[in-house]
C-alpha cells in the first residue's frame, strides 16, 4: 500500500505538551516539514523559550537549548555567531518575545543576525494561566485584566510586525494564521521563505504566526479559530511587512 | 615574547586570546573597557568573534548560546554589570557550560562608583543567580597572575564544564605591570565537547542545552551530581599562598589588590619587630580553608583585611572554626588604604588582643 501521509521527520515521536485545540502543534509540524523539506534537520539548532513552547526543545528533531525568559534571540545570536553555516531558529511566544525579551528580538534583527525566528501570537500568557500580553487585545478579558484590558491604563496591542518592518536588518518578515487551509499553506510557505532566506545568508527573519489559546481564551477550539479571524486579524493583519526580494544570483 | 609593559584590563585581553577563545560578548561599563576594546579589534581581525551586545544580560545569553554550541567563549564586565549578568550565570551553569567571565569590581551598592572596590565577593562566590550553583572564583593580585590564571581559567571551565569568574578590581584593570605572557600553564586533559550543539549531522542522537527539569526527582538528582563536581573542583582547584608563616604573631588574611597593600604593611612591621603572616586565597570559591589549618601555634589573632565592609570576614570565621581573635579592617567606595593604615590596624587589633 502506498503511504500518502505521514507525520515530519522534523519532529521527534514526542508526545506534545499542548492544550487540545492550540495551533502550537500545527506550527510546530509547518517547521518540521520545513526543516525536512528543506534538507536541514541535520544542520538546524533550535533554541526553545520559556512560555507554553518551553518543551518544544523535545519536540524539534534537531539539536535545541533552550533559553531564558526573553533571550533566546541573544542565545541565538551567541549560536549563529560561533557556527555561521547551521541553521539557527528561535520559537517564540508574544510575551517572551514582545514583552521581556523584546530588546533581545529588536537588537537581533537590527544586527541583521542570521537567524528565523518563529513568532507565536495569541494575544495572552499560556502557560502561566490566561495573564495579560503585550498582544492582548483591547477590551479582552484575563487574569490580570479582568474588566477586559483598558487602553489607558496598560496601553494597545503590540505590532510586532509593524514595528519590525522598520528595521534595516530584517531580510524577511510576513504575518500569518493557521485558521484555515488557504492559510495554513501561505504559513508553511512563509516560513519555507525565511529558512530559505537564512540558507542564503540573506539576514534576519520573521514569521509571526497569528494562534489560538482556547483553553484560556475560554473558548472550543473552533471559536477560538474563528475569534482569530474576527478580532484578532482586524488588529494585526495579515501579509509580507518585508521582502529583501528573491537572491539575484 | 619578551617582558612588555601593559595594563592590567588589556593584558587580560591578550591573555583571553593566548587562551584560545573563539568569541567575546559583552557591553561596555567602566572600569574594564579596555577589554572588549583591544578584543573588538583583535577578535575579528583574527575571523573569530566579537559582538557589543545591546544590553549585559544579553551579552551573558550570547555567551550560553556560543557556549553550548561548543565554542570557548567569555564576557567582561564590571559590578553593575555583573548584577545583571547573574541570570545567565544561573542558566550557564546550570546547564553545565563552560565559559570565563571576568568581572573587574567597582565600588557599589547600586550605582556606586568607578574606584576599586572589593565589595563584590558576595556576589562571585554566593552568587546572585537562583539555585545551588557555584562558579569557579579566582582573585589574582597582580597582572602577571591574572595572566596566568586567564589562560588557565579556559581549560578548568573545559574539564568541569563550568564557568569560571576571574575576580580583579578596577585598580589592577587600570594600573601598569611587566609581564610575560609565555609563562607555561598547568597541562589539562580537554574531554572532547560531546553535548555542544553542532547539528545531529555532525555527531550522534540530539543534543539539548537545557537547565529544566520538572520532575523534582530528576532535579534533585542534577543538583546532586553538580555537588559532586563541585567537591571534585574543591579538592584539586583550590589555591592560595602562605606568606611569612615561620613565626608570625598575627595573620592577615587578604585577597587582590588589598594583599599587595598588606605585603607592604608585613614589611613595615617587620622593621618594628613585629612578626605578622598571611593567608592569601587565590580561588575564593573554592576557599582555602585548609589553610587556616597550617596556621602555627602561638598566632594571637587574624586580621581580615578588604576593600568591602567585611564579605570574606565569614569564610575567616567559617574557616578558623572559632579557634582564633578575628579583626577586620575595612575601606570601601574605592577607597585604597595606604600600607600605614595596615599597619596601624595591626597595632590597634594589637592592643585589643592583648587587652
Amino acid at each position: 500500500m502506498e503511504v500518502k501521509y505521514q507525520k515530519t521527520k522534523g519532529l521527534t515521536d514526542k508526545k506534545l505538551s499542548y492544550c487540545p485545540g492550540c495551533t502550537h502543534g500545527i506550527v510546530h509540524k509547518l517547521v518540521g516539514e520545513t526543516l525536512e523539506e528543506l534538507g536541514m534537520i541535520g544542520d538546524a539548532i533550535g533554541v526553545a523559550s520559556v512560555g507554553c513552547s518551553v518543551f518544544s526543545y523535545e519536540f524539534f528533531n534537531c539539536d535545541m537549548q533552550q533559553a531564558p525568559h526573553g533571550r533566546a534571540c541573544a542565545e541565538a545570536t551567541g549560536i549563529k555567531r560561533v557556527r555561521p553555516d547551521n541553521i539557527v531558529f528561535t520559537y517564540q511566544g508574544d510575551g517572551d518575545l514582545a514583552s521581556i525579551g523584546i530588546a533581545e528580538t529588536i537588537h537581533a534583527a537590527n544586527r541583521g543576525e542570521n537567524i528565523t525566528v518563529i513568532f507565536i501570537n495569541n494575544a495572552i500568557y499560556g502557560m502561566t494561566g490566561g495573564q495579560m500580553a503585550p498582544t492582548t487585545l483591547i477590551g479582552q478579558r484575563t487574569t490580570t485584566s479582568q474588566d477586559g484590558r483598558n487602553q489607558v491604563l496598560t496601553g494597545s496591542p503590540i505590532k510586532i510586525s509593524e514595528i519590525f518592518s522598520q528595521i534595516d536588518g530584517v531580510a524577511y518578515l510576513e504575518r500569518v494564521s493557521v485558521t484555515n487551509p488557504k492559510q495554513l499553506i501561505k504559513a508553511k510557505k512563509a516560513i519555507k521563505k525565511a529558512f530559505t532566506y537564512q540558507k542564503e545568508k540573506r539576514g534576519f527573519t520573521l514569521i509571526e504566526v497569528l494562534s489560538t489559546c482556547p483553553v484560556n481564551w475560554g473558548m472550543t477550539p473552533v471559536d477560538a479559530l474563528k475569534w482569530v479571524e474576527s478580532n484578532m486579524v482586524p488588529v494585526f493583519p495579515l501579509g509580507v511587512f518585508k521582502d529583501a526580494g528573491e537572491k539575484n544570483v | 615574547m619578551a617582558k612588555v609593559l601593559m595594563k592590567g584590563n588589556e593584558a587580560i585581553a591578550v591573555a583571553a586570546l593566548k587562551g584560545g577563545v573563539d568569541a567575546f560578548f559583552g557591553y561596555p561599563i567602566t572600569p574594564q573597557n579596555e577589554i572588549p576594546e583591544y578584543l573588538s579589534k583583535h577578535l575579528l581581525a583574527a575571523g573569530k568573534v566579537f559582538v557589543q551586545a545591546e544590553s549585559e544580560v544579553a551579552a551573558i545569553n550570547m555567551v550560553y548560546g556560543a557556549a553550548g554550541a561548543g565554542a570557548r567563549v567569555m564576557t567582561s564586565s564590571s559590578s553593575p554589570g555583573i548584577a545583571l549578568k547573574q541570570e545567565g550565570i544561573s542558566y550557564i551553569a546550570g546547564a553545565e557550560l563552560p565559559c570565563v567571565i571576568v568581572s573587574v569590581m567597582r565600588g557599589g551598592p547600586g550605582l556606586g562608583g568607578i574606584q576599586p572596590s572589593q565589595a563584590d565577593y558576595y556576589q562571585a562566590t554566593r552568587g546572585g543567580g537562583n539555585g545551588d550553583y557555584q562558579l569557579i572564583v579566582y582573585a589574582p593580585e597582580t597582572i602577571q597572575e591574572t595572566i596566568d590564571i586567564m589562560k588557565e581559567s579556559f581549560d578548568i571551565a573545559d574539564y568541569y564544564r563550568n564557568p569560571v569568574l576571574v575576580l580583579v578590581d578596577g585598580l589592577i584593570g587600570q594600573m601598569m605591570e611587566t609581564v610575560d605572557f609565555e609563562k607555561p600553564v598547568k597541562k589539562r586533559f580537554i574531554p572532547a565537547k560531546d553535548y555542544a550543539t553542532t547539528g545531529t549531522a555532525n555527531h550522534p542522537g540530539r543534543n539539548i542545552v537545557n537547565s529544566l527539569f520538572l520532575d523534582p526527582v530528576e532535579l534533585e538528582q542534577h543538583n546532586l551530581q553538580l555537588q559532586k563536581k563541585y567537591q571534585q573542583i574543591k579538592n584539586n582547584e583550590t589555591k592560595y599562598e602562605m606568606i611569612n608563616m615561620e613565626n608570625p604573631e598575627y595573620v592577615i588574611v587578604a585577597y587582590g589588590t588589598m594583599s599587595r597593600i598588606c605585603r607592604s604593611a608585613i614589611e613595615s612591621l617587620k622593621e618594628e619587630g613585629i612578626e605578622v603572616g598571611m593567608i592569601r586565597p587565590i580561588s575564593l570559591w573554592p576557599y582555602p580553608k585548609a589553610a587556616f589549618n597550617e596556621i602555627p601555634s602561638g598566632v594571637k589573632g587574624i586580621l581580615c583585611a578588604e576593600m568591602s565592609m567585611g564579605q570574606m570576614l565569614d569564610d575567616v570565621m567559617i574557616s578558623d572554626k572559632g579557634r582564633h581573635e578575628i579583626g577586620f579592617y575595612g575601606r570601601v567606595g574605592g577607597m585604597v588604604p595606604e600600607p600605614e593604615e595596615i599597619v596601624d590596624a595591626i597595632k590597634n587589633f594589637k592592643d585589643k588582643v592583648v587587652k
